[in-house]
Order: C-alpha cells, then structure tokens, then sequence
C-alpha cells in the first residue's frame, strides 16, 4: 500500500523529532504523541512493528473512507440520485475483499512473529535481577555480579508531598512529578539484562517504554523479561505500574539509572561497602544485650 | 395469547379494541407487564438512566485526569468509579438497551403476537431495577464499592470490602437476566416466525441478535462460575486463584476472558444488525451481500471464543500461544471487513438522505471502523506489550463501544421511536444531538490514543505533567459529550407526548424488508394476532 522508502522516510523523521524532543525532554523519548523509539533492539523493533501496522492502517483507511465520502457526496438523494436496487451481491466482488484483507494480514503477522521469537529467548543473560512488585513499590534483588545487592524502590519524597488530595502543591513545581524514586534500579548499558518478575500480593506489571519491556508481576509466579541497552544511551529512564493493582497503583514509577559497565562495578561495590558497614553496627548489640541480663 | 384475537387484525383499523387489546392501567402495567412493547420500553429506559448514572461516573473521572494532582476525589474512589463506571455501562446500559430494542423489534420484524415466553420476560426486566440497586447501593457500605476493575483480578479483588459479596450476588442477577433474555429471543425466532418467513429471509437485525442470544447462553454462565469461584476463596477458604493455596491467579484471567470476549461481540453484533437496517432505508436499496452479512456475523461470533487470551498477552504466556492468539485476533479483520465493504457497497448507487438514524449509522461505520483499526494494532503482540493497560487500549474500546454500541443504539432507538410512539421527533433537535455527539465523542477519545502511546497507563487518578495537554482535551471533549446526550432524552420525551403523525413506513426511502412497517404507526398494542403471509 505504501512504499518502504516512503514508510522509511516517515519512520526516520519521527525519530528524529522523536530525539529532538527527548534532548529537551530528558531521557523519556515519547514525542507526547507516539511511542518511544527507545533505547534497545527491542523497543526499535516494536516501534517499527508498531508504524508499519499504523500506515497500512491508515492507507486502508483513506481507501475505504475514500470510497465512502465518495459515496456520501455523489449519491445524494437531494441530488436526484436514482438508486440502482439491482445491486444485490456479487460473489466476485466479496471473494476479493475476504482475499485481500488475509493477504494484508499475513503480511503484518510475518514480521511480527518474528519479534516475539526475539523478545521470548532470555537465554545467556548477563545480569539477572529479580523484581518484586509489593502494594505499592518494588523491591530490586541483584544475582550474578551484582548478588547481595537487594533494596527498596518507592515514590519520592517530594511527589509524595504533592500528590497527596489538597496538597496545594503544583505539581509542575516538582522535578519528574510522579516519576521519581528514592532509589532507582541501576543497569550495565550493553548487557543481557534479564528480570525475574513476580508479587507478594497482587498483580502488578513493571513497564519502561523505552525498553519496549512490560511483563506483569504476578503472585505464584515467576515471569521472564529481557533487554539490552544501547550502549552510549546510559542515562535515567522512566516508567509505571502498569496493572491496576489498588489505592496507590498510579503512585509506583519506575526509574532505571543505566550506567557504563565500569560505573555499574562501581556502584555494585559501593553498594557491598554499605551493607557490609550497615551489618556492622547491628552486631554490635546482641553481645550487649546478652551482657545486659547478666548485670542486676 | 391465541384464542379470542382471531379478529382483532379487523379492530385495529376502527380502533374499537377489546379489552384485551388495552394496557392495564397503573404500576400493575408494567409490574405485571407480559407485553412485548411495554417490556422493551422499561428495558430502554431502564438502560437510558443507567447511561446517565453511568456518565455521570464518567464525569467525575474526566474530572480528576482534567490535570495533575488530586483535586477532587481519593484514589480509592476513583478506582471505585472506573470499575463501576464499566459495570454500570456494560451490563445496565449497553445490553438492557440492546434486549429492549430486541423485544421492541424482534416480534414485529418476525410477524410473532410476543416473546415466546412473556412471563420470563417480565422476570427477566424485573431482576435489573433490583441488580443495580443492590449494585450502586455497594457504595455507600463500608470500604466502599469494588475498585478492582471491572475484569475483577483477584487477588485485588478480593480486597474489597463489606460489598463483595453484594457485587458477586448482583453480577449473578445481571447473568440470570441476560440468559433469559437470550432464551426468550431464540425460542421466539425458532418458533414464532411468520409461515413462509425462512432464516434467509429475516430481517438482519434479527439476525443479529439470534446469534448473540447463543453468545450469552455460552458465557454468562462462565463469569457466574467465575465470580462463584472468587466467592468461595474469599468466604470459605478455597484457593482456586491463591496462589499461596496452589490456586493460580492467571486461572482467573482465562476463564474471566472466555466470558469477557465474546462480551465484547454481545456489545457490538445487535448494533451491526441495526445498521444492516438502517443503511438500506436510507440509500434506498437492498442491503448488499444480505446472505454473506449473516456469515460474517457468525464467524465473528466463532472467532469470538478462541481469542481470549489476547487480553493476557504481558501475563507471560507460552510462544505457541502467542502465536495463535495473535493469528486467530487478526483473522476477526476478515469478517468485520466484509462487513464494512458490504456496508460500503449497499450506500454505493444509491440515493441518500441524512436522517438522524442514517447520519448515526454513517458515524457508526467511520468511528467504528476507527476502533477496529486500532483493535488490529492491539493484536500484534509486540506491540501489544507496549500499548497493553495504557490510555491507547481505553481509547480502543470507547471507539468501539461509544460511537460503535452506543451510536449503533441511538440508530436505533430513532429509526424506529416513531413505530413506537406514532409521532414523528424533532429533527433539529436530533440532529443537533448527533453532530454534538460526533464532534465530541472524537475530542473525547482520540487524544487518548496519544496519551497511550506516549506512555500514560489506564486506571490511574493523578499522572505526571507531560501528559497534562491531551487528558485537559480529553476531559473538555468529555463534558461536551456528556452534556449533549441531555439532548437525547429531551428528544424522546417530546417524541412520547406528541408530535407530527408518522405514516406506517414512518421513512420515505423504507424497504419493507421487516413486517413492522406493515403495521400502523404506532404499533398496536398487541400485534400479528393472525400471522402475516410472506410473499
């Protein structure tokens, strides 16, 4: 229906404005009206999925609602329009249009098969980080290099204060309103990264649009989900619940901080430092305790 | 219903009834109703001050998402609306409507004196008034009414409070309800067509509904089963979808989208019906393809039990069966095309006019087919993970369900309200009514596609600031929309209390395909006492 270079041209220049929008923007790449072309083979993939079923849909569209305004116009009883009521059926006709659409269809369902195949091999993952989705924030358990890593995501503070009923707070007054942890998921930029999903109580789904990554989270269960990002593209990326999953389903982002390999190692060997230097402390007062007893 | 009215086809001409060719008079009319014609005009507007009550939680969601931050109402609340909003809409006003307008319709286009079984009918309207009672009345108990969603996911669901078990008891109503509704329209078209009256030669919005009726019998009891199931692991310690048990929460989504999908199709395949009606009045030519129509419905209402899971697709399902769920998903564009060509084809030589059914009608196939297209996109499963539980699929099925089962209503109710009432409506007023209706229905729900697109999840009360621009259009469009079907109403109301006498074809361009508009307008009472000969 439409030209690959034409559909090319398209694609190319939505990215581009894409891009151009996200420099401003931060690192979420949606233009405001479009999905993110974002930042791994994935989400490149889905996007090109996603613009090529759109344009054929839209050629369809103007040529069916072509011949329909056509229709609405020429035919015009006001115009005198005699109609012809012989115009019964036409078994030619009707094989035609019941052939055509089949022909379009496997046309979409080829390409898109193969994405699936791709988004469904989580095999030789580099980095493993199982995600547990809690009412209402994510609990982020690193394993292979980053193993004993395990902490916390939730709302920010200042998001928290804002979105609260009356809060008086505008919030385009808070820096990334409703997007913003206290303390993000941290990835390796060109790296296998592969999350073990699942809940300790209700359904919720971990979704980053620019990953082109959504699985749910589900109790009793373990889903699989993988991506790679681009390397270069290390920045913070942002995303949301994206499963009703009671009160405060809209108030549990998503925040992906991807960092160079080596900035990854580092933050991986901060984080070993600290829970080293919390563990400390804290073995401390049992032996106080135990001597405690012993004084009256 | 048989014996004394061998001559009342006679009577009808001088108006000189017999007593049983009157109405009761008072509440005992309609609270002992058995008449067709009066059973369907409580369905409507039982159905028409549920789409109120509906729109009205629709107003208070369009108004909280007007811009960020909660100004107006609590999370919890919120919650509560969306879920009831879609409980309300789907099973108080979208079906109700659809079984009036059968009970309306199906009779006079059949040439049957009534519903085969008059007495079910009464009970089967007479449990509805009491389902949304018990179910509206959830919001006032503590913890407030569901607000799980209306797909009712467990394990959220079972968090609701005091009113669970009244929310499964009322669904159990509305399921009751609509299974005897469906019986009653099979066994009339099975039984009470006209002699000579073939299946190949009934009306298409008989046709319609003879197939949807087979959808409800097939899956109300499947969500009854559902909820039964949800009950008992909330009361009595069962653990079908606890996984803590060895229950499986996905069981749940399966079985609840093996109701849920062929729902969909008992939403839109009447609608379908009454446009088959209405494009052929108005291009003043036999709707093209009548044969290949019924067809493409009956596949539609085939392919409608083996794509349920393309509800699921994030939930984590096997490659095989994504593959499956996407192709049997993208094989409903066939029939749903043959349909929209056909449709296509009946205005093409035609000779056009633009009543307000017509103009309905002609709405209908552009926005429906709008949905259809996004419908489509939905099915690509990769895409899928992108646009799955954002604004882009909530745009989806409003277009599918609001300009798509709710344009096709409308279509309806003003093709046919003057065989109802006898009088003719005012035009202005309608037609005001539908370019209102139009405008807005697209300011209202287009620019939900983008905010999906651009990453806004469905089922939230506060979003973050990007998406402020498109939910301020969005809400404008939705108070607009809202406020004009106030129009609707008004129209009716004039049109009961009177107006200019409609002829019995009621529309110049009526191709006397159904036998209703063999019978004078307005209707009488009790109508085809003898049957009509078909040519």
């Amino acid at each position: 229906m439409i030209s690959r270079p034409f559909k090319a041209a398209w694609a190319r220049a939505l990215c581009v404005a894409a891009l151009g929008f996200a420099a401003t923007a931060g690192a979420n790449t949606s233009n405001g009206y479009n999905l993110p072309v974002g930042v791994t083979s994935l989400s490149r993939d889905i996007y090109a999925l996603h613009m090529e079923v759109f344009w054929i849909c839209v050629g369809i569209a103007v040529a069916v609602f072509g011949v329909m305004i056509y229709a609405l116009v020429k035919f015009r009883h006001s115009q005198g329009a005699i109609p012809d009521t012989t115009m019964l059926h036409s078994t030619k006709v009707e094989i035609i249009w019941t052939i055509i659409p089949v022909v379009i269809l496997v046309v979409m369902a080829i390409p898109a098969a193969k994405v699936i195949l791709m988004m469904e091999d989580t095999r030789n993952s580099e980095l493993s980080i199982r995600v547990t989705a809690y009412q209402w924030k994510w609990e982020y358990q690193y394993m292979d290099a980053g193993e004993g890593v395990d902490f916390f995501s939730t709302l920010a503070r200042d998001s928290n204060f804002a979105r609260q009923l009356h809060s008086g707070i505008d919030p385009k007054t808070v820096p990334n309103y409703l997007l913003e942890v206290d303390k993000p998921m941290v990835i390796p930029s060109g790296t296998k990264v592969r999350l073990l999903l699942t809940s300790q109580d209700v359904i919720h789904a971990w979704w980053v649009p620019d990953f082109g990554a959504k699985r749910s989270a589900i109790p009793g269960f373990v889903n699989e989900l993988w991506f790679r990002v681009d390397p270069g593209k290390e920045g913070i990326y942002r995303g949301q619940c994206a499963a009703l999953c009671g009160r405060d389903h809209g108030f549990m982002p998503i925040v992906v901080d991807v960092r160079t390999p080596d900035d990854f190692k580092k933050w991986v060997l901060e984080q070993k430092a600290a829970v080293k230097q919390a563990a400390a402390p804290s073995s401390e007062p049992p032996a106080t305790a135990q001597v405690l007893p012993k004084a009256p | 219903m048989a014996q004394p009215h061998a001559s009342d086809a006679a009577h009808h001409d001088d108006h000189n009834h017999d007593h049983h060719d009157q109405p009761a008079t008072g509440i005992k009319r309609w609270l002992f109703a058995t008449n067709h014609k009066d059973i369907g005009t409580m369905y409507l507007v039982f159905s028409l001050i549920m789409f109120f009550i509906g729109g009205a939680m629709a107003m208070i969601i369009r108004a909280e998402l007007f811009q960020p931050g909660l100004q107006l109402v609590d999370p919890v609340f919120f919650n509560q609306m969306t879920t009831n909003h879609a409980l309300v809409m789907i099973f108080g006003a979208v079906m109700p409507a659809f079984v009036g307008l059968a009970n309306w319709m199906i009779p006079l286009q059949i040439g049957a004196p009534d519903m085969a079984l008059p007495r079910m009918n009464n009970f089967s309207f007479w449990i509805l008034p009491f389902a949304f009672t018990l179910l509206l009345s959830t919001l006032f108990v503590p913890g407030g009414a569901a607000a799980g969603g209306w797909t009712l996911y467990p394990p959220l669901s079972l968090q609701t409070g005091d009113s669970f078990p009244m929310l499964i008891f009322a669904i159990h109503m509305m399921g009751i309800s609509s299974i005897m509704g469906a019986i009653n329209v099979i066994v009339t078209i099975m039984n009470m067509r006209a002699p000579g009256m073939n299946l190949l030669k009934m009306p298409l919005f008989a046709w319609s509904w003879l197939i949807t009726a087979y959808l409800l019998i097939a899956v109300m009891p499947v969500l009854a089963g559902a909820v039964t199931m949800l009950l008992t692991d909330h009361f009595f310690k069962t653990s079908f979808f606890n996984a803590a048990g060895g229950g499986d929460p996905v069981m749940f989504e399966h079985i609840f989208w093996f109701f849920g999908h062929p729902e969909v199709y008992i939403m839109i395949l009447p609608a379908f019906g009454i446009i088959s009606e209405i494009l052929p009045t108005f291009s003043r030519k036999p709707l093209f393809g009548a044969t290949s129509m019924i067809y493409a419905i009956a596949s539609i209402a085939f392919l409608s039990f083996i794509v349920w899971g393309h509800h699921m697709f994030v939930d984590g399902m096997p490659l095989a069966a994504q593959l499956f769920y996407m192709m049997s998903t993208m094989l409903i564009a066939v029939p749903t095309g043959v349909k929209v060509f056909n449709w296509t084809a009946t205005m093409w030589r035609g000779s056009l006019s633009f009543e307000p059914p017509m103009l309905f009608a002609i709405a209908f196939l552009f926005l429906f087919s709008i949905g259809g297209f996004s419908g489509l996109m939905l099915a690509i499963v990769p895409a899928d993970f992108q646009y799955n539980q954002t604004y882009f699929v909530v745009a989806h099925f409003h277009y599918v369900l609001v300009p798509g089962a709710i344009f096709g209503i409308m279509a309806g109710v003003y093709y046919w309200l003057p065989k109802w009432t006898g009088h003719m409506y005012n035009m202005t007023l309608a037609k005001t009514h539908f370019w209102l209706s139009a405008i807005f229905v697209n300011v209202l729900f287009f620019p939900q596609h983008f905010l999906g697109l651009a990453g806004m999840p469905r089922r939230i009360p506060d979003y973050a600031v990007q998406f402020t621009d498109w939910n301020m259009v969005s809400s404008i469009g939705g108070f607009a929309f809202g406020l004009s079907q106030i129009l609707f109403a008004v129209v009716i109301i004039q049109c009961v209390r009177g107006g200019q006498k409609a002829s019995s074809l009621v529309w110049e361009g009526t191709h006397p395909a159904g036998l209703e508009w063999t019978l004078p307008s307005p209707a009488p009472y009790h109508s085809f006492t003898t049957a009509p000969e078909i040519p």
